[in-house]
């Protein structure tokens, strides 16, 4: 199949960003939609110009390090799917993609479809952990989680730190990403005893990053990898209020 | 308040800087974060929906009568004291609410300074994309509708105390009505997303009662909106005179 492409092309994080446009030619249905950019970076190679850059890791949706915008929607059209699991069949043949980096002013834009996404690092190093000591692995059945608690958690732990959801919502928002962090740690007994301070400090760096504030338009719950829902930022924002009013000092 | 005194580290014997273990400003620095401004327009809001729920339910005396009608605005104006204090809670409410409204906005602006080229929405609705205009609409109607048939300054034949009269001669001006229909159709789209997601606001949510919260809010709003539409329009087709 052939394609038409229009892809933001930035030299680097000064200099203003457009887009171009590119021929994909040869592609096959079952490439996955970074294998069909490599291919166009050859052919760009070959010609003797910069290729587009844009990150890649695992390529089977589990690191997080991918992330793009196809035709207006964070990782395309597949839910549940991150960009490297998206494959060409999803697309018709002669169709155009327009292709552009996540936009937010807590990531900018490094080159191409390359974004810093540091801003997320930083709200985990506010609190996303927890403070223990480590030595022996204990036994792990010694400290009792019941199942639907257990999977609970694992649904918010799920989260790859992609940065899909502040991308996708119209006001910015990291609030499912740090409410999956939150989330996780407040539904587990290791979490408990630095619950009310985690939430505080991660908000407090949330909002400190520049990240807008969440409306429930549930566009990043639609576009997660992972399908993370957003009961988890109401959950937040209930850890939240009873921090604010938790007698101090837990 | 410098961000570093945000950071929890080992050092902080609670966690939290020193003003904020004080009631007041522990209030404050709540709302200095963008969570906290929400939770202040869920409240805030929570006030606007129970208000209008009500006021709609008042005003349908008008279909039992000028008598009925007018004996209930007497009631609602027989203790000023109380009168006055509703008043004040509702101003109160509507000026945080805005006020709130426009610096989550305004963050929320800021939070993307170069936009997309292309963004198509997937899951949110027309209401919650809506909401950052339909609340200064109303907002503006609310002053309209104040001037209208509370003080009279924007009545043709304003009369003190007969509700009845000023709510027949109101409407029967075509395009006033028109104003209070279209208004009640931008109330209809602010409270189907704003009655519903004020829960999730504060975190009143949970996978046994989320949907009832959901058809709650869609019920509450659809008689609203029809209830309030119901006067100007039998007020027109001579339902009500």
């Amino acid at each position: 199949m052939n394609l038409e492409l229009y892809v933001w092309r930035q030299s680097d994080a000064r200099s203003p960003g457009g887009m171009v446009r590119y021929e994909a030619e040869d592609i096959a249905p079952d490439m996955s939609f970074l294998e069909m950019l490599d291919v166009v970076n050859l052919k760009q190679i070959e010609n003797g110009e910069e290729p587009i850059a844009f990150d890649s890791d695992c390529r089977e949706g589990i690191c997080g390090s991918c992330g793009m915008m196809i035709n207006g929607v964070a990782h395309g059209p597949l839910r549940g799917a991150a960009v490297c699991q998206l494959h060409m069949r999803s697309f018709k043949n002669g169709e155009t993609i327009h292709i552009e980096p996540w936009r937010s002013r807590a990531f900018p834009v490094i080159k191409d479809l390359v974004v810093d996404r540091s801003a997320l690092d930083r709200i985990i190093q506010a609190g996303g952990y927890i403070s223990v000591s480590t030595g022996g692995a204990p036994e792990a059945n010694t400290i009792l989680v019941s199942k639907q608690r257990t999977d609970l958690a694992l649904d918010a732990a799920a989260c790859i730190q992609c940065g899909a959801c502040v991308a996708a919502c119209p006001n910015g928002s990291a609030a499912l990403f740090t409410a999956s962090k939150v989330s996780n740690l407040a539904l587990l007994p290791q979490g408990q005893p630095e619950r009310n301070r985690r939430v505080i400090s991660m908000v407090a760096a949330m909002d400190r990053e520049g990240f807008g504030a969440c409306s429930m338009h549930r566009e990043c719950e639609a576009v997660c990898p992972k399908e993370i829902s957003v009961n988890f930022i109401a959950r937040m924002n209930w850890e939240r209020l009873r921090a604010g009013f938790t007698r101090f000092g837990e | 308040m410098r961000p570093a005194d945000r950071i929890v580290t080992p050092s902080n014997r609670d966690g939290l800087p020193a003003d904020e273990r004080e009631p007041l400003n522990a209030l404050f620095a709540i709302y200095h974060s963008l969570t906290g401004k929400k939770y202040a327009m869920a409240i805030t809001g929570f006030v606007g929906v129970a208000y209008v729920i009500l006021h709609m339910l008042g005003n349908l005396q008008v279909f039992a009568g000028p008598t009925k009608l007018n004996a209930y605005g007497a009631l609602l104006r027989s203790n000023t004291a109380l009168l006055w204090a509703v008043r004040i809670i509702l101003l109160a409410a509507v000026i945080l609410h805005s006020m709130a409204a426009y610096q989550l906005a305004r963050a929320s602006w800021k939070s993307r300074p170069i936009g997309y080229i292309h963004w198509r929405p997937v899951a949110s609705t027309y209401a919650s994309r809506a909401m950052r205009w339909s609340g200064p609409i109303l907002g503006l109607f609310i002053i309209y509708h104040l001037l209208h048939l509370t003080t009279g300054a924007a009545h043709p034949d304003f009369r003190h105390g007969d509700v009845y009269h000023n709510v027949v001669t109101g409407f029967h001006v075509w395009y006033v009505s028109a104003i209070y229909v279209v208004a009640m159709l931008f109330l209809g789209l602010h409270l189907y997303h704003g009655a519903w997601s004020m829960f999730l606001s504060v975190g009143i949510n949970n996978p046994t009662f989320n949907g009832l919260i959901r058809g709650i809010a869609t019920f509450f709003t659809i008689i609203t909106v029809i209830g309030f539409i119901s006067i100007p329009i039998a007020v027109l087709l001579g339902v009500i005179s």
